[in-house]
């Protein structure tokens, strides 16, 4: 039976539940005259049912999904006569690809060693009884519950509190998937990064100043030192985002004052969508316009000049970062400027100050916590920033200050190293982990700080 | 400072500066305005006038004789005859009765150039749609390769670009041109098939359908799922620690770069869980996980909204609290959540890091027809034609980017819509 | 910008007295007593302030003499604090507000177009209800209109100014040990006086105050208004206020305000015994306010 089949199944049967629930809180309710005798309406003795029937068996399910194939494949590999049993990780996969392959009939078994072909007969074998143990297993499961359900239904049973106990567990569950998240995040990239750092020291890859993983892999020596020094990497990522904070800063804080403290309602509310449709542009058409139009640009605006600009500059990345964070920049600032009582200015306006004396010494000053934390928002976003830079920078770690030079980032190695087939256990696809890790860690402890100071802020004027 | 009119010579004495100042400062706020819209502007301007003529294609009329000898098939019914069959010469004996002066192996395979190599298939098609075509004449409009393409649009618009033409090549085009054999029409390819490796073939359906596939996923799980973690914190969560780091992780979420949402995918879904790469599942997983924070803000701030005195009133009739936060909070609450959703959509359709760690960045002919069909997604086929060598992918990119930029505005402009239409004011 | 702390409440068209009897002021209300002085230092002549469409104030004339106190008071929404405003000019930062009349500080016209508002403010200075320092150290609130103005050539300057406003303001000797730490540390008293005391360090000739202590307590209120007597030998002062005993124990002459229309402007004692208009007298004697 398919999986949806079940699903479908298990459906009707809580529907099924739900009216006997409800049938028979109704039938109890009738000789003591009428539901107004029951402890609850009858809908929640539905309710109730319902949640036996279904809560445990899907829990079954999900988990069964999720490890039966882990399970499977340990037997099949178990199963395999000594003389052909992988040594390593990198075989073991190759191998279970292949049984894989000749049980789905995709090669054809004719011509394969006969332990193989063994072996995926004995995978079609486990596959096919784990499908149907879990058809049996889950409906049985459910429909236990079903009849547990239909015993429970009394005049006193306190359906409503059991029904909304169970939903507030749910409710907590989902709430708490953020923390899972967070947990899951940080278990994959620390999981991937210890095993990298078991090959290539933490003092190397922190410190190292030269990156090139893909020699590694051509001479075959795994983590020879050197290749994995991601200062190159972090040099390019600080100077990508320095060029596009040197863009959105001044651009972002000037146009959220000019629009919070000068424009006309008119020009507010033309250019304050008109400035929030750049945040909603997605960041590939930032790569594409900073690879195909700008960097061309300057290229071409360099030879005129005769300076040499890279056609992968850092000056094009960052720059087209920097366009993309200025409505992140404006709008944040614009939240903390409006948040400044109108008494302070009309205090210093009182005393003879101009409009842009009364902007920069009193409201700018008083703001500046808030937009000292949204500019960390926003740098934390310009380091994790990938698109534009995978179109755009370049692949090469120099380790440069020149922003007309070609440099690399953290996220652009992130995707080349992971993107095309590569064997997942080799230090080179780990090393994207290793630099998830530093991404992750430095990203947080931006994003942890600035938002403490942004709340702290707004607390103040509340 | 005792003597008043000092002091007001004093300050008469630096108005002119501060004045000027105060100029200053004003036009620098507007520079910054300035610059904002101007690149808004330019970015807009700049793809549109890249991407509009993918909207329309070359196509060469010619008179085509459905040679049953030619193909060399018999029955066309007949499934391995039909995949067999020799259906590139129709085009080519079309081409050289066409240009019938046009003789030698290299002029040949020049000419033959003029079409895409996938015109044999479409002319395959059109007499599998009505075999009475067999061994008769039929004048069609063939598609033409992308080089004659990019040519004859730019040549059409008086900046010819033919670096890739060799001189016979233009000869015809102009002979083609001159007959009104040779026209653009709308590029129906563009919408209805997928990836392909040449230009003019390439289309953008089965990333739409990818798209489409993941986002009903993301949609499906990330919004019962957020509307009820924001039902719990903002209606039943103790104040508590726990609480609190709730909060700090869904704040900080909402934050995180999103490419490492696809290493979480990449390790735990794919390598943990075996979810299969490059289908739409593991995509619309990782996109739940990554817009669940802004759905749960959104529907934090929407809840947040209810006036207490609505909550007060439900529980003051004796309502439980469910009662209370399903009859009362939620339908009040429902217009601010469902923009929150569209807003969290809007962002899921642009997202393209992730995915690429998570195989989604595949070529894949075939149009993804469920959710475990190896898929890619608009932004992905974006990025990966904007990769491309062929300079006529400039124009289909650009040309995908206008309709994945016009997806983007329904979106927020009907998130928009709907919160102006039905947010209520207390 | 936010508007909303400015916009007066709608005012009744009628005001509701306890007896039967109901007084309105008649459209063309000519103001009683002497509003006109010899010696003046503001002249208002035919005022009339519009918030958008709204009118706040309706042909008002009066004169403020120099180094008098003058109070405004009336009910709330009468337009007395519009009034003031308008002759510093704050209005101006006020959307779609705008004004007609002439006012003139000694025989300068407030509105003309070549009038710098930077010169005016600094000329007339004003106090707010609220108690509004700068978030920043109690010196450099002091210090802030000096520095803007370039009125210091020294830092010696700076701290004489400084202390000297301090002084005049009575705080010098409550804040002299913490003249670095921020101002908003201050007691509500403080602040206010604080405000007064960075009012004062440009020498301005005449200070508004608006409603300068209807945010503070009974003691905080009798050091502010002692604060005014002292003041009033060097300063003009016109002091809006609620409270009719503050109007009477600070001030020289007292306007009444009523739904925008100035009804009545005589010396202070006149007016709380023996008011000329019979609105002024249902006031002070509390029949409505």
């Amino acid at each position: 039976m398919q999986t949806a089949d079940i699903l479908f199944l298990l459906l009707g049967l809580g529907v099924f539940g739900f009216y006997l629930g409800r049938g028979r809180a109704l039938a109890v309710a009738n000789p003591l005259g009428g539901i107004r005798q029951l402890h609850s309406l009858p809908s929640y003795y539905g309710m109730h049912i319902v949640i036996c029937a279904l809560i445990p068996s899907l829990l079954l399910f999900g988990l069964w999904i999720i490890f039966d194939s882990t399970v499977i494949d340990g037997l099949v590999m178990g199963s395999l006569p000594e003389t052909i049993t992988p040594s390593d990780n990198a075989s073991y996969s190759l191998l279970l690809n292949k049984i894989t392959n000749v049980a789905s009939g995709i090669i054809p078994a004719t011509g394969q060693p006969q332990a193989l072909v063994d072996a995926s007969a004995y995978k079609l074998y486990l596959e096919n009884l784990s499908r149907w143990s879990l058809t049996t297993l889950v409906l049985m499961v459910s429909m236990s519950g079903l009849v547990w359900g239909r015993f429970k239904v009394q005049a006193k049973f306190q359906a409503r509190q059991a029904v909304e106990k169970v939903m507030q567990n749910m409710l907590f569950g989902c709430a708490c998937l953020a923390i899972f998240t967070t947990l899951g995040i940080v278990l994959s990239v620390l999981f991937e990064s210890i095993q990298f750092f078991r090959s290539v020291s933490v003092y190397d890859f922190v410190f190292g100043l030269e990156w090139s993983p893909q020699t590694a892999i051509r001479e075959d020596q795994v983590g020879s030192s050197g290749s994995f020094g991601a200062i190159p990497l972090f040099a390019g990522t600080l100077l990508v985002s320095a060029v596009a904070m040197v863009i959105a800063v001044p651009v972002g804080l000037m146009s959220a004052i000019y629009l919070a403290e000068y424009a006309s309602k008119n020009i507010r509310t033309f250019a304050k969508p008109a400035l929030e449709v750049l945040a909603g542009i997605p960041t590939v058409v930032y790569g594409f316009f900073a690879a195909l139009t700008v960097a061309p640009f300057l290229r071409d605006l360099g030879n005129d000049f005769g300076v040499s600009i890279s056609s992968e500059s850092a000056l094009a990345a960052g720059g087209v970062m920097g366009i993309m964070i200025i409505p992140f920049i404006s709008s944040l600032a614009d939240d903390v400027i409006t948040a400044v009582p109108q008494s302070m200015r009309d205090g210093s306006l009182a005393m003879g100050a101009t409009q842009s004396e009364t902007i920069s010494k009193v409201v700018i000053p008083a703001a500046l916590p808030g937009i000292v934390g949204g500019i960390m928002l926003a740098v934390s976003r310009a380091i994790g920033e990938t698109m534009i830079v995978v179109m755009a920078a370049g692949l090469a770690a120099n380790l440069t200050a020149n922003p007309l030079e070609s440099v690399t980032t953290v996220t652009v190695q992130i995707v080349t190293l992971l993107t095309g087939d590569q064997e997942f256990d080799s230090p080179k696809t780990l090393a994207a982990f290793a630099l998830g890790l530093m991404l992750f860690i430095v990203t947080l402890l931006l994003n942890i700080f600035a938002l403490h100071i942004v709340k702290k802020y707004r607390e103040q004027y509340e | 400072m005792n003597n008043k009119s000092q002091v007001l010579s004093k300050i008469q004495s630096s108005l002119a500066r501060r004045n000027r100042a105060e100029a200053r400062f004003r036009w620098y706020g507007r520079m910054a305005i300035f610059i904002g819209l101007l690149a808004v502007a330019l970015l807009f301007i700049d793809i549109v006038s890249k991407g509009h003529g993918a909207f329309r294609a070359t196509y060469i009329q010619l008179d085509v004789r459905y040679d049953q000898a030619l193909v060399g098939i018999d029955n066309l019914t007949d499934a391995e005859q039909l995949i067999a069959g020799n259906w590139q010469a129709l085009p080519k004996s079309a081409l050289r009765t066409y240009f019938p002066d046009v003789s030698g192996r290299s002029d040949k395979r020049k000419l033959y150039k003029l079409l895409s190599n996938g015109a044999g298939f479409d002319l395959k098609d059109r007499l599998v749609a009505d075999p009475s075509l067999l061994n008769r004449i039929e004048s069609v409009w063939i598609l033409a390769d992308d080089d004659i393409d990019t040519y004859y649009k730019s040549w059409l618009d008086g900046n010819p670009y033919d670096a890739r033409m060799s001189d016979k090549q233009v000869k015809w085009i102009h002979q083609l041109h001159q007959e009104g054999q040779i026209a653009l029409h709308f590029n129906s390819n563009l919408f209805t098939r997928g990836d392909s490796r040449e230009p003019e073939q390439a289309g953008i359906r089965g990333a739409l359908m990818g798209s489409f596939f993941t986002l009903v996923l993301t949609l499906l799980l990330s919004f019962p799922i957020g509307v009820s973690a924001a039902i719990y914190l903002e209606e039943f969560a103790p104040k508590n620690k726990w609480t609190d780091f709730i909060e700090v992780n869904i704040n900080n979420l909402a934050a995180v770069p999103s490419i490492i949402f696809g290493l979480l995918g990449l390790a735990i879904f794919i390598n943990v869980f075996h979810v299969p790469r490059s289908v739409p599942i593991v995509g619309g997983l990782v996109l739940t996980l990554m817009t669940l924070p802004t759905i749960i803000i959104t529907s934090r701030a929407a809840i947040k909204s209810v006036p207490p005195s609505i909550r007060e009133a439900a529980l003051g009739m004796g309502a439980s609290k469910y009662q209370m936060v399903l009859h009362h909070v939620l339908p009040l609450a429902l217009p601010g959540m469902l923009t929150g959703a569209i807003i969290g959509m809007a962002q899921a359709l642009g997202e393209t890091a992730p995915l690429l760690m998570i195989g989604m960045v595949a070529f894949i002919v075939d149009i993804p027809g469920g959710f475990s069909d190896p898929a890619t997604v608009l932004p992905v086929q974006i990025f990966l034609w904007a990769d491309s060598p062929e300079r006529a992918f400039i124009e289909k990119t650009s040309a995908a980017i206008m309709v994945l930029l016009s997806f983007l505005i329904i979106m927020n402009t009907s998130a928009v819509w709907l919160r102006k239409r039905l947010e209520r004011r207390w | 910008m936010n508007t909303s702390n400015i916009a007066e409440k709608e005012p009744k068209t009628t005001a509701k007295l306890s007896s039967e009897q109901t007084l309105e002021i008649e459209d063309n209300h000519i103001t009683v007593g002497s509003c006109f002085s010899d010696n003046p230092k503001m002249t208002m002549r035919n005022v009339n302030v519009f918030y958008a469409d709204k009118q706040a104030i309706f042909d008002v004339s009066l004169d403020i003499e120099k180094n008098e106190v003058i109070a405004m008071i009336g009910p709330s929404g009468c337009g007395k604090s519009t009034f003031l405003r308008t002759l510093n000019r704050m209005n101006d930062t006020v959307d779609g507000c705008r004004m007609d009349g002439d006012i003139c500080m000694d025989g300068d016209d407030l509105y003309a177009p070549k009038l710098d508002v930077v010169e005016l403010r600094a000329r007339v200075g004003m106090v707010f209800q609220k108690p509004n320092p700068f978030p920043k150290s109690i010196y450099d609130n002091v210090a802030y209109g000096p520095k803007i103005h370039g009125l210091a050539d020294s830092r010696v300057d700076l701290d004489e100014i400084v202390e000297n406003s301090l002084r005049k303001a009575s705080l010098w000797e409550e804040v002299k040990e913490r003249l670095h730490q921020p101002g908003t540390g201050l007691s509500g008293g403080q602040q206010q006086r604080l405000c007064i005391a960075r009012a004062i360090a440009v020498s301005p000739e005449v200070i508004l105050m608006d409603e300068p202590c209807s945010a503070l307590d009974p003691i905080a209120t009798a050091k502010i208004e002692e604060l005014i007597e002292e003041l009033s030998e060097n300063f003009t002062i016109a002091i809006v206020t609620h409270s009719m005993q503050q109007a009477a124990r600070v001030s020289h002459r007292t306007a009444y305000f009523h739904l925008g229309k100035l009804i009545e402007v005589n010396p202070t004692e006149q007016v709380f015994t023996m008011p000329q208009h019979q609105l002024t007298e249902a006031y002070i004697t509390g029949r409505f306010g």
